[in-house]
């Protein structure tokens, strides 16, 4: 089932084409690595398919419907966002913060119910940080903070979850913790659509890859099929050697 | 986002706001026990008797001396407050205070216009409210002339306006009589409640009061406003009308709150992270705490004005003077919060 297509999406700031002719189709449980230097366009292909920009050619449909003829709070109860956590200026609460997620669903003129603030305690209590609850956003580690947002996502009960370099920043643990949860999630049907500057995570942890290069799609397919030295190479103007054993494949500088 | 069950510091804060007009209902030159403020507020409601010549004297005192500069200063303070509540919650930055777009220097500009052309004091305040507006308006183009206006673009739109008004209020006091018009203008942008003219608060007062009321409500909205645009976009949230629409009526708040009172600085500032303080961040209780807050602030430094010394001393220094010593102290206590 396809739950979010882009068709011939084009973007442009200026006379500089950012993104130029990309296709893609997003089904349920995909859980797609979206790799791509600096500036390849992940960003920017991101918020086209959030609908945070509008394309100049082409368009997203989301299960078949064109994005632009949707109301905002509809297309937010099917795509949530992840973007990189950054410190708010107040000390909200990570109750709070997690439960704006129930927003698209609940409305700005009503009060939140009961059952809001269970999806709240459910999500937290499935990150394994419902001892946060009530601690301030502002204090929390760089992890917990990604985690909160995560979890701020799940109450969306979005069907399609789109994160922007949810590692970045996390310490080793956090990081293989975080992919672990990425593959629960899929599992449960979830979508998701993450851009990472770690090829190796896209092969341990993502089931699709998809290959920006200078604003255009140059690959979709397994991660075993996509990513290999030649596209180091070309992607990243670096040399590296591959090595394959028992199914799995590393890169070492050379 | 969950409102909790503690609204005993909005009820608490509300009780406290009617207590302290009351005290400042007793407050003047002529002394009056609470006893006779009960005995009058009773036959004023039709419980109770008291003769007729002492009612007509209390009456003229209390109803149309002193009830009117209590209610103007309850609105003028709750106003202030709750605008700088909304506007550090909508700018996502603790330090931003009502005058950010130039509302401020665009209601000095046009009183002190009405003050040079020998306006009475209704039309002045009209005019005030009206450049104040245009101030704003002014801001807020420059900031759309780019692209989709930023809260950057915005702010930088805001600091334009503010330097044009205020080098159009220096060109307008330059140009005043030193004699007669420029002491007035000055004595109007030190703020004051001493002549806050009941016509003028008849009229302003009900779209402030309902303003201030409106704008209490915004806080959900306000909320999701803290979170950045796209975080906000992306949670179904049309971030820029919302933004439009509480700057309007912000604006609108203090615009008229300056027609009120004039220039009392600092409110803005202070009372909103005192009310952070006592409630933590979330708005839906932030705004309408900020509110009370600010109207007891208010008159309380309303009360001093009038009380330290035989003449009076203009309210806009007293709530400066107390507004930065207490702004240090709740610094002290905050720190940890946001910096």
């Amino acid at each position: 089932m396809k739950r979010l297509q882009a068709r011939q999406l084009s973007y442009r700031i200026g006379d500089r084409l950012i993104l130029d002719n990309v296709c893609l189709d997003i089904k349920a449980g995909d859980n797609i690595a979206l790799l791509g230097a600096n500036g390849a366009g992940k960003s920017t292909l991101m918020k086209l398919l959030l609908g945070l920009l509008t394309p100049h050619a082409g368009e997203v449909l989301i299960d078949g419907q064109p994005m632009g003829s949707m109301k905002r709070r509809a297309v937010a109860r099917q795509i949530a966002y992840v973007p990189q956590s950054h410190v708010p200026s107040f000390p909200f609460s990570v109750a709070h913060i997690v439960g704006q997620g129930r927003l698209p669903n609940v409305g700005l003129s009503h009060a939140p119910s009961r059952d809001d603030q269970t999806y709240v305690q459910q999500a937290l209590t499935d990150l394994g940080i419902l001892h946060l609850s009530e601690r301030p956003y502002t204090e929390l580690s760089g992890g917990e903070r990604q985690l909160v947002l995560i979890a701020r996502a799940m109450v969306q009960r979005a069907n399609i979850i789109i994160l922007d370099e949810p590692v970045t920043g996390l310490d080793y643990g956090h990081q293989l913790r975080l992919l672990a949860l990425l593959k629960r999630l899929a599992a449960q049907g979830i979508s998701l659509l993450s851009s990472t500057h770690r090829p190796e995570h896209a092969l341990a942890s993502a089931n699709r890859v998809l290959v920006l290069h200078e604003g255009r799609l140059i690959a979709d397919g397994a991660p075993h099929d996509v990513i290999d030295s030649a596209l180091m190479a070309r992607l990243y103007q670096v040399a590296v050697e591959q090595i394959d054993t028992d199914g799995h494949r590393f890169f070492i500088p050379c | 986002m969950f409102p909790s069950k503690l609204y005993t510091p909005l009820l608490l804060s509300l009780l406290a706001l009617i207590v302290t007009a009351l005290c400042a209902l007793l407050l003047g030159r002529y002394e009056i026990s609470i006893h006779e403020l009960s005995t009058f507020i009773a036959t004023l409601l039709g419980l109770s008797d008291m003769p007729a010549q002492r009612y007509d004297l209390l009456h003229s005192l209390i109803i149309e001396a002193r009830l009117p500069r209590v209610v103007a200063a309850v609105l003028v303070g709750a106003g202030l407050s709750v605008s700088g509540a909304a506007y550090q919650g909508v700018f996502r930055n603790p330090l931003v205070s009502p005058g950010l777009l130039g509302v401020l220097s665009g209601c000095a500009f046009g009183a002190a216009l009405g003050i040079i052309w020998h306006l009475p004091p209704l039309a002045i305040a009209l005019v005030a409210c009206m450049t104040g507006l245009i101030a704003v308006a002014v801001g807020l183009g420059i900031a759309h002339m780019f692209e989709s206006p930023s809260i950057l673009l915005l702010v930088l739109g805001g600091i334009v306006a503010n330097a044009l008004f205020t080098s159009l209020l220096s060109i307008a006091q330059y140009m005043a009589d030193p004699v007669d018009q420029l002491p007035s203008i000055v004595y109007w942008l030190l703020g004051s409640l001493s002549a806050v003219d009941v016509q003028a608060l008849w009229i302003i007062g009900p779209i402030l009061g309902v303003a201030i009321v409106l704008l209490c409500l915004t806080g959900r909205a306000i909320d999701a406003l803290s979170l950045s645009d796209d975080e906000a976009l992306s949670l179904g949230v049309p971030v820029e009308q919302i933004r439009g629409g509480l700057i309007v009526l912000t604006t609108l708040i203090c615009a008229l709150t300056v027609s009120l009172a004039g220039m009392v600085g600092w409110i803005g500032l202070l009372i909103p992270h005192l009310a952070r303080l006592l409630v933590g961040p979330g708005n839906t209780r932030l705004l309408p705490l900020s509110a009370c807050l600010g109207g007891i602030f208010l008159l309380a430094a309303d009360g001093v004005a009038r009380s330290v010394s035989a003449g009076e001393i203009p309210l806009g220094i007293i709530t400066e003077l107390f507004g930065a010593i207490a702004f240090v102290l709740v610094l002290h206590r905050v720190r940890k919060g946001w910096l």
